[in-house]
């Protein structure tokens, strides 16, 4: 999960003293660094040292399986990069998918948070049912949305057919390949910002809605005057979470299109994949994941500074 | 009738409307599902001219029996439990000892540490997997439980959540039991673990339902067919869409790979909700 928490509190205000220390004082920091020791071990091997190994590798002309192949190539696999049509094409594609999924997915999960909330065994049912999508596997949601989408197969090309339309290829058509895996995308992801805006709804409290009712506020004022200026932090998480994430796309573009057609689908994700497994040229991956990366920390930063200012606000 | 009453009534009209609205879109959002059921309960000769219905007649239990008969199907869920299992224990001990050191003790370059541990975060699967492949690669270790597992064991939010549950927890329960002489993994193990069983399980299920359906990294790492984890044994079968294995068959996959992590959620769906809020920082 890419949730990263609002680093708001942190638990370091202790007096920085330089005193001597006590024997206790030391042995308490041996304690400490045994309990430490697992969690930085995996650390630093699994996370932080493959991490500047991947800038080390994108320095090189590196082959995924011949040890012989290790030459510096300095910058050039980046020069290479910023001059490669495909790795444009592929960033287009990403924030296409992004402009499309993160508004739609915010709205829709807000909608079905405010239709879901409340007591009721329908809502809870309705609740269970929304979130219970986004417990399912990558390749089990691109199973069955593969199958909804087909022609001669699925379920809405029927629908198209009795309603007297000529059903559409979805994902074979450069226009609706995307927005197919858009769809698919939404079907599976509600359920978890779904779950932050009803906590956020939760945490509203009754009184203002109560002064409303008084005042003989409609349904839509309530909306626009109480509720969606209660949730904005919550809105600005979701957001935030949601581009980051949605960056992230990989198993629907692979399994549903896999980049097609004429590589209208194919993400900076699936190039990089493409780039290391399918032409063995992991220099150049590590290089476009470097980007990648790139992009997704300028979005973090903001997540960090658009926290910090609702602090300050 | 006063005004005020008949205005109640209508608000009590349009919320049984809504209530009616979602939850037919609640029953659409379900229709695929049913339908894969449907299908996997169907023989492979009727889906064969039509896949449409959402009730399964005529009925067979073919496609799951031939599945365990013939199909590498069982061999991924072995793997899929095995690697979801270790990867949740070791996350929960992993977690659980960082995140207490960082609520309770004292120590040399805490803020530096923790200051690296939250940088951690910012570092996506996207930038690391190359990298880890060519060390795995190194080490001849690709195709192993070992490599399915090791690479998601270090989860910064893990170490996170249970720091902020720990923090949560009043000193003065430790402190009874530092007069009498406990050390501190007496009191860690005897005191605070058992407190923060509700953190332990959100993070677990989380651990669980990700490991299950990691893809990713299963996908570069595991070449094997035997190795596969069944999201990712799923996800091949769809390359050769319905040829070797019949579209029932398929389906029956499906519902095999999904009904472990469904009936986890139906049980603990509150810890679930629980965990989302939690990660929001409140």
């Amino acid at each position: 999960m890419t949730a990263a928490p609002q680093v708001r509190t942190l638990p370091l205000a202790e007096p920085r003293t330089r005193a001597p220390r006590s024997p206790a004082r030391r042995r308490e920091g041996l304690t400490a660094f045994l309990f430490l020791a697992p969690f930085l071990a995996v650390y630093l091997l699994f996370l932080i040292y493959p991490f500047f190994k991947g800038i080390w590798i994108s320095l090189h002309d590196w082959d995924l399986m011949d040890d012989s192949i290790r030459e510096w190539w300095g910058f050039l696999n980046y020069s290479d990069l910023w001059a490669d049509p495909i790795f444009w094409q592929a960033t287009r594609n990403t924030l296409y998918f992004v402009a499309l999924t993160v508004p739609s997915m915010t709205v829709l999960s807000l909608l079905l948070a405010l239709a879901v909330s409340g007591g009721g065994r329908v809502r809870a049912v309705c609740r269970t049912i929304f979130l219970m999508s986004s417990v399912f596997s990558v390749t089990v949601v691109t199973l069955i949305w593969t199958m909804v989408l087909s022609t001669d197969r699925g379920l809405i090309a029927p629908v198209f057919q009795a309603l007297g339309f000529e059903p559409i290829n979805f994902l074979g058509s450069p226009t609706w390949a995307m927005p197919s895996l858009t769809v698919t995308t939404l079907w599976w992801g509600v359920g978890l910002p779904m779950a932050l805006f009803l906590a956020a709804l939760g945490a509203i409290p009754r009184e203002l809605y109560e002064a409303a009712e008084l005042d003989h506020a409609s349904r839509w004022t309530v909306f626009w005057r109480i509720t969606l200026p209660s949730i904005r932090h919550t809105l600005v998480l979701v957001l935030i979470l949601q581009i980051v994430g949605q960056f992230q796309i990989f198993g629907q573009a692979q399994l549903m299109t896999n980049g097609g057609p004429s590589g209208m689908t194919r993400t900076l994700v699936l190039y990089i994949y493409d780039t290391a497994f399918r032409d063995w040229l992991v220099g150049y991956a590590a290089a476009i994941a470097l980007a990648l990366f790139a992009m997704m920390f300028l979005f973090s930063m903001l997540q960090l500074w658009l926290g910090r200012r609702g602090e300050e606000s | 009738m006063s005004a005020a009453a008949t205005r109640s009534g209508a608000r009590l009209w349009v919320d049984r409307l809504l209530v009616a609205v979602t939850a037919l879109v609640a029953l659409l959002w379900i229709l695929p599902v049913v339908w894969v059921l449907a299908m996997s309960l169907k023989p492979n000769e009727v889906l064969q001219r039509s896949t449409w219905g959402f009730v399964p007649t005529p009925f067979t239990l073919d496609n799951y029996i031939s599945l365990f008969r013939v199909s590498q199907v069982p061999r991924w869920l072995m793997n899929s439990a095995i690697v979801a299992v270790v990867m949740t224990v070791a996350v929960l001990v992993v977690s659980s000892l960082a995140g207490y050191a960082f609520a309770r003790l004292r120590f040399p370059f805490k803020r530096t540490l923790f200051v690296l541990m939250i940088a951690g975060l910012m570092i996506p699967e996207q930038a690391v997997f190359l990298p880890l492949h060519q060390m795995f690669a190194d080490w001849g270790v690709h195709n192993t439980h070992f490599s399915l597992v090791t690479p998601r064991v270090a989860v910064p939010i893990g170490v996170f959540l249970m720091m902020q549950f720990f923090r949560a927890v009043p000193k003065e329960l430790e402190e009874a039991a530092e007069l009498d002489h406990a050390s501190r993994f007496t009191i860690f193990w005897k005191i605070m673990l058992p407190l923060s069983l509700p953190a332990l399980t959100t993070l677990g299920l989380f651990t669980f339902i990700h490991a299950w359906n990691d893809f990713l990294w299963p996908l570069v790492s595991a070449t094997r067919a035997d190795m596969y984890t069944v999201t990712l044994g799923l996800g091949s079968i769809q390359g050769n869409f319905a040829q070797s294995l019949g579209l029932g068959s398929m389906m029956a996959s499906a519902v095999f790979a999904s009904i472990p992590i469904v009936v986890l959620f139906l049980i603990f769906q509150r810890y679930i909700v629980a965990g989302v809020a939690m990660s929001a920082g409140k």
